[in-house]
């Protein structure tokens, strides 16, 4: 066909065209619409399973429900930690649109201090998408219901209504058991689970919340629901209940816990008493401690910053990480020694108020004169364990606080402990490169020098003396605990050693009183005084500087003739064995006399200003005017001057 | 009969859309419909003379409508398409669909057999094109434009221009889109163009239509959720599930056999409109008849394209089966022009009459 217009084109040669162009366009439109047809099919039929899953995952909104975690129970049957129903709300930062307005109209909502707004702004600047930020927990129905009517003005925001963990006995209880949180980013990234991430899902951090994570956590629940595109929930599809986490039952008395925490009272130590016949630990505290239950919630950082702060180490447990020169506790550990390696106990020792040895002269603390082993139990005369130590050797001695429990490491279910040291001739080699000398058996023979132990581990001693038992240390509860094999220890050897400790406070001993109040029962104990800094600062009593105080111990039994109870008490820098042995009175008390105990311990609490919660919160407001003020001098809105001036004119005692 | 069952189909499945209610769509659908039907009816019963004589005028008018739009949303700020007419809303761009293939027919139909190959069956057409295209792109709309162009070319090239025009024309069409697309598109026909090269990039942001209306599609498979079953359509997933995207809202619920049954039907519907212009003996009707139902099935190519995510999103429904008026309209105007060629296949002219 030619082009240029050269040539006549006829209408019936235009008509052909038409035809020919006419059946191109039609062809071309039955081209078009098969590829359309095939391009359908291949959607729907060679995709369909594809585009079926993202049709669903569009529809479906998986909603975990965090499982209710297993409850901890004491021996008794008595919660340590449950679960309480608690209404949240949380920040899903993703789905945030105006950050400073939502948490502004929150913040409002549900009157949230200004330190909370802080720690809410922070958190959310470092979270993660993924991460939902806890805003509030444990609010009353009234304030969850006003953010759950505004929440279409608020996106992002979550409340819901779950559960949380709570300590009834709060800070007793706060280093044994530890505290639950929300899963770190690093937890996340080990293990992305999507449960890790839903609000109200908390797992173990410390404690046996810890170690007992896998048992104690169950499994979560789920709610599948049908959504729009906006996130409007249309129906419930179906859902799946949590299985709660299985209960736990520890060998402990929580009453016996809570009544020992509280009789520490201002003091820095810890108590640990256990069962002579099944080796269970009734009670293992340590203060002053943290509320687990203000872990749990997400703790404030001055909360935290007043614990950590703090030279009593509330952060710390004392009772299996603290470790103390076990001083004069250990003489009923060494008689068994000097017995086992055939001193006569009648033998006597005359006391000039020291013993020279080599070149140094060591002391007593007091002149005892003439003693034999029970009277320098009773009266805890250091001569004679100096003298009779050099006699049979350290090492039999060594053996003997080995087989006691002291020096080892216990098998608990607990992150960590310290295990401390039981000196001999082979450790100072390894550790020390030198050889054992006689000061060093005269320095260890009285509990001194390199020897250290946990408040556990004295416990466990004592406990092994009083029922001549190897007994171990048991944080679980079991039915039928398997009677502990006999020590190999003789049983004359024994009973005298408790006769001795016997007099320590019902003879003519060191802690007379520490006599129970109470007719049949008989307390047998040893007291302890370990020295913190060489003697050239004084003797550590309670008027030098607290930290530079002796460290108060107190070993003991009851009763005597047949021993239920073992326990030790620990105060830290108490100032000698006076600031133990009461206590370990009051806690062996309550053991056999409840409210005889107990009444004692509330006039003293008075005293005190307080029970623990009471003097906790007083202590955070302090600390907490006392940062604001800080802070205020920080950024010059006032002037040190004002605040000297301020502090005069107003009554010093009486400080916020 | 045919269009009937179609409108019907496209009533059921509004009817679905709206969560299974008459109202805000079906109903409406169904009155629309048949109120056009009437005037495809009339429009039937005109003879060819009468769509010669007003074929220009009509093209005249429809353009004034287009400038009436333009200096409107000129005077009240802002972009518009409406011409409102007191009782009744107008899209004059789609009433230039029509229009158009009335004026460029007419003009083949004049233009006398021996000048169809000389520079003088060119520079009409461009002109006729001109005026409405540069006005509909202004609106802006490049979907009406492109719908536009496109029926005028067809009928030109059925009318016998060169070959070599429409194939140099491809060719320059291919140098000047690239161009055309950096230099001439608003940002958001770009982003359009981009997102449909590559949906899946963004299928939150600006791919989230082709998308979902692939995810609606694709999860009806072969016989489809059930009716009034689509999740994609009913939780508000698909947007625009009763206009643009009425395909994918119906594919979702019937599956492909809804599809390949929706695409039989518009199969009769060309076969018939083409069947109607290869029958006709004079060469306006012809080319006519023939430029009317290429139009019909510009909408559907397009739209089904755009919605299987072939073509970028252009805002082009599915005949008889998008909910709205003026489409609605132009497309039984075209129907009713076709059925008028069918009735009056007239008197074959010319020389040899």
């Amino acid at each position: 066909m030619t082009i240029t217009g050269g040539k006549t084109i006829s209408s019936a040669v235009q008509a052909l065209t038409f035809t020919r162009r006419a059946t191109v366009v039609g062809g071309l439109q039955i081209g078009i619409g098969a590829l359309l047809a095939g391009r359908m099919a291949y959607i729907s039929v060679a995709e369909n399973e594809r585009y079926q899953l993202l049709s669903e995952s569009n529809r479906v909104n998986l909603t975990l429900v965090p499982p209710r975690r297993g409850w901890l129970i004491d021996r008794n049957g008595k919660p340590i930690a449950n679960n309480k129903t608690d209404f949240r709300v949380d920040l899903i930062p993703d789905r945030m649109r105006d950050k400073d307005k939502t948490v502004a109209t929150l913040a409002e909502l549900l009157t949230l201090d200004p330190e909370e707004v802080d720690r809410i702004n922070e958190e959310l600047e470092q979270a993660t998408s993924f991460q939902p930020v806890q805003v509030a927990t444990g609010l009353d129905w009234e304030n969850f219901a006003a953010v759950s009517v505004r929440l279409p003005d608020l996106p992002g925001v979550s409340p819901r209504q779950g559960f949380s963990r709570f300590y009834p006995s709060g800070a007793a209880v706060g280093h044994l058991v530890g505290y639950v949180g929300i899963a770190s980013a690093e937890e996340f990234k080990e293990n992305p689970d999507p449960i890790l991430v839903t609000p109200g899902y908390k797992i173990g951090k410390d404690g046996l919340e810890k170690t007992f994570e896998e048992r104690l956590q169950g499994k979560p629940g789920a709610k599948r629901v049908e959504v729009t595109a906006r996130g409007k929930i249309v129906r419930e599809l179906d859902s799946r209940p949590d299985i709660p986490g299985k209960a736990m039952q520890l060998a402990l008395d929580v009453d016996l816990q809570e009544y020992a925490a509280r009789r520490l009272g201002p003091e820095s130590g810890s108590v640990v008493v256990m069962d002579c016949e099944t080796g269970d630990i009734l009670a293992m505290t340590s203060m002053p401690s943290f509320d687990p239950n203000s872990f749990s919630d997400g703790i404030g950082q001055t909360e935290y910053g007043m614990l950590r702060d703090d030279d009593h180490i509330p952060l710390r447990d004392k009772s299996l990480k603290g470790l103390f020169p076990p001083g004069s506790t250990v003489k009923p550990m060494v008689s068994l020694a000097l017995l086992r390696s055939g001193i006569d106990p009648e033998e006597t020792v005359r006391c000039p108020g020291g013993l020279r040895v080599g070149n140094r002269f060591f002391n007593c603390h007091s002149t005892h004169g003439t003693v034999n082993m029970k009277q320098a139990n009773a009266l805890s005369c250091d001569t004679y364990f100096y003298k009779m130590a050099l006699r049979i050797g350290y090492d039999s001695i060594a053996l003997m606080a080995r087989e006691l429990g002291l020096g080892a490491k216990y098998d608990l279910p607990v992150a960590s402990q310290s295990y401390g040291t039981v000196p001999d001739t082979q450790w100072i080699k390894m550790r020390h490169k030198r050889v054992w000398e006689d000061f060093d058996t005269v320095n260890s023979a009285i509990g001194q020098g390199y020897f250290l132990s946990n408040p556990l581990q004295l416990c466990v001693m004592m406990a092994r003396i009083a029922a001549g038992r190897k007994l171990t240390a048991n944080l679980l509860y079991k039915k039928d605990q398997p009677t502990a094999e006999p020590l190999d220890i003789s049983p004359e050897h024994l009973s005298y050693v408790r006769e001795a400790m016997s007099a320590v406070v019902n003879g003519n001993g060191t802690a007379r009183r520490a006599r129970l109040p109470l007719d049949n029962i008989k307390l047998g104990g040893k007291t302890g005084t370990a020295q913190v800094v060489s003697l050239k600062y004084g003797r550590g009593g309670r008027d030098v500087p607290w930290k530079f105080r002796d460290h108060g111990l107190f070993v003991c039994f009851a009763p005597v003739d047949n021993p239920r109870y073992a326990a030790s008490v620990v105060i830290q820098h108490g100032g000698g064995s006076s600031s133990a042995y009461p206590v370990a009175r009051d806690v062996m008390t309550y053991l056999f006399d409840r409210d005889k105990a107990m009444k004692r311990l509330l006039a003293m609490e008075e005293s005190w200003g307080g029970t623990i919660p009471e003097r906790m919160d007083r202590k955070l407001a302090a600390y907490r005017a006392q940062k604001e003020l800080e802070k205020a001098i920080a950024e010059g809105r006032i002037t040190p001057e004002e605040v000297i001036a301020a502090s005069e004119s107003t009554d010093p005692g009486l400080g916020q | 009969m045919l269009l009937l069952v179609m409108a019907s189909f496209g009533f059921v499945v509004l009817y679905s859309a709206a969560g299974g209610s008459l109202t805000p769509w079906a109903g409406l659908h169904m009155v629309r419909f048949l109120v056009f039907l009437g005037m495809a009816i009339v429009f039937s019963r005109l003879k060819e003379n009468f769509w010669k004589t007003i074929a220009f005028p009509v093209y005249i008018v429809v353009v004034i409508m287009l400038l009436g739009v333009e200096l409107l949303g000129a005077v009240r700020g802002g972009s518009q398409r409406w011409l409102s007419l007191g009782f009744i809303r107008i899209q004059p761009s789609e009433l230039m669909k029509p229009a158009i293939i009335l004026a460029v027919a007419r003009f083949y139909d004049l233009l006398p057999a021996g000048q169809i190959r000389t520079w003088g069956a060119i520079w009409p057409l461009l002109v006729l094109l001109s005026f409405p295209c540069a006005l509909i792109l202004l609106q802006p709309d490049l979907g009406t434009t492109i719908t536009v162009v496109a029926g005028a070319m067809t009928v030109a090239f059925l009318a016998g221009l060169p070959m070599r025009l429409f194939i140099g024309g491809a060719a320059a069409v291919a140098v000047i889109a690239p161009l055309a697309f950096f230099f001439a598109l608003e940002d958001y026909q770009q982003r359009r163009v981009t997102t449909f090269l590559n949906p899946e990039n963004d299928p939150l942001g600006a791919g989230y239509h082709i998308s979902q209306s692939k995810i609606a599609i694709g999860s009806g498979g072969i016989f489809g959720k059930g009716f009034l079953n689509g999740t994609q359509s009913h939780l508000d997933y698909l947007p625009e599930g009763h206009t643009d995207f009425v395909f994918a809202t119906m594919a979702e619920e019937w599956g492909l056999m809804g599809g390949v049954a929706v695409l039989t039907g518009f199969f009769l519907l060309f076969r018939w409109g083409l069947g109607v212009a290869m029958k006709a003996k004079t060469r306006f009707s012809q080319l006519l008849a023939a430029g009317l139902s290429t139009t019909i099935f510009f909408y559907v190519a397009i739209n089904l394209m755009m919605v299987m995510g072939l073509a970028p999103v252009v805002g082009i429904p599915l005949p008889f089966l998008s909910h709205g008026g003026s489409s609605m309209m132009t497309i039984m105007i075209c129907i009713g022009i076709l059925m008028a060629i069918d009735r009056h296949p007239g008197r074959r002219g010319g020389t040899f009459g």
